[in-house]
């Protein structure tokens, strides 16, 4: 078969797999007993194999097979979970991890075997099987085997009425006409799993897929729809002839053989391989949101949004032409305006993603690092559903590993350290995420031990970018915003992590490119805290559009703090720099025809001999550009300037004017510089 | 004779001149050609053979000077002044060029590795000389152009 067409939904689909398995085996490191949850890790793994061995990739397939042995092993009772596991596990995740991404980047898996993973397994089977013969246990009879599934099965019932969640044992007769048994139940499965979540069916799944039974099956099925609702779904598929549907009340007393069927598991089970999981086929974890999505490829997205695009320019050229007052063409417009403006939302919400698919690498993240580094370090994370633009979710991912990692590394003390200042001995970072009126703002906090501002000034002073003298006159946020120079480091150790200086410039940079910011709040001794806050959508923006000489410029509005009109007088000369006075402020004056190359002169003054000045806020402090005209407040459409343009600083976009012309949008915090 | 990035097919390539000399560009690069007369927006800041961007059907594409990109002598636009547009890994640019002629096919035999073409700075913009009949079309490498 020729799979290659396959790759690219091989490669999402892998990754979203991965993501999960990571997501649950932190959590099964957490709560070594929950068996929903190893339920899920196994069904994951299965999905995996099913999905490396229909591409052919048997290095993977090999892999995940193994782990599904080994976490079968785990399900039936002959081995416990214990870190020993959990890490061989958290090996093999990322020998999966590895193989993935050779195939992203060249289409093969790659040569590494992991022969040594395997091996590890292998021991832990071996020590286990000398363990049993140590207890004269060697060879499991089968009705050990089915004691041990039922404390499999009985303990998730128990944890799901703990959850208040309802359990039903469903036995489905199918129609005797049936010619396709197993698409038949496949799809009765495929409907329950939509809301439930499958604990064990009978027979095992791997039977019913080969057509092994009559044409009855029962499984169990956990679920927080009513027992009615079931029943009606299920007469509702084709050739489903009779639904018989119990309640388990509870599996303590569930000792009686129909309860959980053990009976007829009795007949089943012996003989059966017991490397094919029959009995869980869960698709869906019991937290799971489900909703129905599909996959669109976001370039088609990008051709969507771009159209809308169009259509705005177009619909402002129109109202151009037909500007004559026309009560009723107004009306009309107005509507059309409505409407592409819904439309515009409506596009831009469909590339709105939830922030979850970067913060889900994090935990994972911190678990290794804290126990490279002999810190102890727990990671809480909330807003996880805060959506965001897809391209910004894309590229906001390096700059909170960078943060994290900073945190890690300089932020959170060895546990010693801690217990001797007084602090819990157990370390916090905190990574929150959440919508602040048209922005979201991300949080990274530590309680670790603070930014050294003497540590900051005494490296700004050898790094030679302040002097001495001018130190005691900074605001601490000044002081902070030193953190942000390129190759700035307040350690004195170089480690693997960090410590190199490459780090939070780079951050900084790549926030302002996606039109965002950062600030830093930190007291000695006890944390600090790093907030990025980013626009909620990136493709369209409020814009003051301005005359410079003969050419058009763009300003984000969000930037504008306020237009004033000055006589050239107003403009001071100090040290060679324009200031403007502004009750107590001194606002140094940048003139914009000399920064954008357009003439060496003045901005000429207007017939009321005064000349307009737009004021900035960067931070706390302002700066004034001088315009020569200005025509007005805009939404204009973002427009990449294109990747040719990337090295132009002056500029941080373009946009498209109502007359079809190109206007370039200033990148007024690179101009301040 | 040695044959240059060509393998075993023969290029098919856009003729165009610059001055005297007809320069050819793989036309498996070429998006579309345009006349020069959308409006340029300048570009402050950018490098001097960039002389602005263009709206190309709601796409905002910047142009280069050709001449000014091969240190050539710049000329005033004229009736036949074309853009070409080049695609190259998703980067779309306009090349500026003095006149369009022709998709030609240079048999891969007859195509001589650059030697003496361009300067030290610009000599990585040439792949070579394609001889079609009795012509002889200098071949760019829009890649390099482009990328660099």
């Amino acid at each position: 078969m020729n799979t290659n067409q396959y790759l690219g939904i091989f490669i999402e689909e892998a990754t979203e797999n991965l993501q999960k398995l990571n997501q649950s085996l932190l959590q099964l490191e957490a709560n070594k007993e929950d068996t929903l949850l190893l339920n899920r890790i196994f069904r994951i793994t299965h999905t995996l194999k099913g999905m490396a061995a229909t591409m052919g990739f048997g290095k993977m397939s090999g892999l995940t097979h193994a782990m599904e042995d080994v976490l079968h092993k785990v399900k039936n009772g002959a081995l416990a979970v214990d870190e020993i596991l959990v890490n061989l596990l958290f090996q093999f995740l990322d020998a999966l991890e590895d193989y993935l991404k050779n195939i992203v980047n060249s289409g093969e898996e790659g040569l590494n075997e992991y022969n040594g993973l395997l091996q590890a397994l292998r021991n832990i089977d071996v020590e286990t099987a000398q363990e049993k013969a140590d207890r004269g246990n060697e060879e499991p009879d089968p009705s050990k085997k089915i004691m041990q599934m039922d404390i499999y099965v009985k303990s998730a019932i128990k944890k799901s009425h703990e959850m208040g969640m309802n359990v039903y044992k469903i036995t489905v007769t199918l129609d005797k006409g049936c010619i396709l048994k197993a698409a038949r139940a496949f799809v009765i499965f495929k409907a329950l799993e939509a809301y439930s979540d499958i604990i064990k069916s009978e027979p095992g799944v791997q039977d019913i897929e080969d057509e092994k039974f009559d044409f009855a099956f029962s499984l169990i099925a956990v679920t927080r729809k009513g027992k009615d609702d079931i029943i009606k779904d299920l007469y509702g598929i084709a050739e489903v002839e009779k639904v018989e549907l119990e309640v388990i009340e509870s599996a303590i007393e569930g000792e009686g053989p129909d309860v959980t069927g053990k009976n007829s598991m009795a007949v089943d089970l012996p003989g059966k391989d017991t490397s094919t999981p029959g009995d869980v086929i869960s698709s869906k974890a019991i937290d799971s949101r489900i909703t129905k999505t599909i996959r669109v490829d976001i370039k088609r997205l990008d051709t969507l949004l771009n159209l809308v695009g169009e259509l705005i320019i177009q619909k402002t050229r129109m109202e151009d032409v037909f500007n004559d007052k026309d009560h009723v063409k107004d009306e009309h417009f107005k509507h059309l305006e409505r409407i592409i403006s819904s439309l515009h939302d409506a596009v831009m919400k469909i590339r709105m993603v939830p922030i979850e698919i970067v913060f889900n690498r994090f935990p994972r993240m911190v678990r290794d690092l804290s126990k490279n580094l002999g810190k102890e370090i727990e990671l809480l994370m909330s807003g996880e559903d805060t959506e965001l633009d897809r391209t910004v979710v894309d590229e906001i991912g390096e700059p909170l590993v960078h943060l994290i990692r900073n945190s890690i590394d300089h932020g959170i003390e060895i546990p010693q350290k801690r217990i001797s200042m007084g602090k819990p001995r157990q370390g916090h970072i905190s990574l929150k995420a959440y919508q602040d009126g048209n922005s979201v703002a991300i949080e990274v906090e530590d309680d670790g031990q603070g930014i050294n501002l003497e540590k900051v000034k005494e490296k700004a002073v050898e790094m030679g970018v302040i002097i001495r003298e001018e130190l005691n006159s900074l605001t601490e946020k000044q002081l902070l915003e030193l953190l942000f120079l390129p190759s700035m480091s307040t350690t004195d150790t170089v480690s693997d992590l960090s410590g190199r200086g490459v780090g939070l410039d780079a951050v900084k940079a790549k926030i302002e490119s996606l039109g965002g910011v950062v600030e830093i709040n930190t007291r000695a001794g006890s944390g600090a805290r790093f907030i990025i806050r980013l626009p909620l959508t990136l493709a369209m923006i409020q814009a003051l559009l301005v005359c410079v000489g003969e050419e058009r410029y763009a300003i984000p509005l969000s930037n504008v703090k306020q237009i004033v009109k000055v006589k050239p007088g107003e403009i001071k000369e100090v040290q060679k720099k324009e200031i403007l006075l502004m009750g107590e402020t001194m606002v140094p004056v940048i003139r914009l025809v000399r920064v954008l190359g357009i003439s060496h002169g003045n901005s000429k003054p207007d017939e009321t001999g005064s000349v307009t000045i737009v004021i900035v806020n960067k931070g706390e402090k302002l700066y004034g550009f001088v315009v020569d005209e200005l025509l007005g407040q805009q939404e204009i459409v973002i427009k990449n300037a294109g990747k040719y343009l990337a090295g132009v600083k002056t500029i941080s976009g373009a946009t498209i004017l109502g007359d079809g012309k190109v206007a370039l949008i200033l990148d007024l915090n690179y101009l301040m510089q | 004779m040695e044959n240059i990035k060509t393998g075993d097919k023969d290029l098919n390539v856009l003729s165009f001149s610059l001055g005297e000399d007809e320069y050819g560009i793989d036309i498996q690069f070429i998006e579309t050609i345009i006349e020069k007369n959308l409006p340029l927006t300048r570009v402050p800041g950018a490098p001097f053979y960039v002389e602005g961007v263009i709206n190309l059907r709601g796409n905002v594409v910047p142009v280069l000077d050709l001449r000014a990109k091969l240190g050539f002598q710049t000329v005033e636009d004229t009736e036949e002044t074309k853009i070409v547009v080049a695609n190259v890994e998703d980067i779309n640019v306009g090349i500026k060029v003095d006149r369009v002629y022709e998709v030609v096919q240079v048999n891969k035999n007859h195509i001589e590795k650059a030697t003496g073409l361009g300067n030290e700075n610009t000599c990585k913009y040439y792949l070579g000389l394609g001889k079609v009949n009795d012509k002889m079309i200098i071949l760019l490498n829009v890649e390099e152009i482009i990328k660099n």
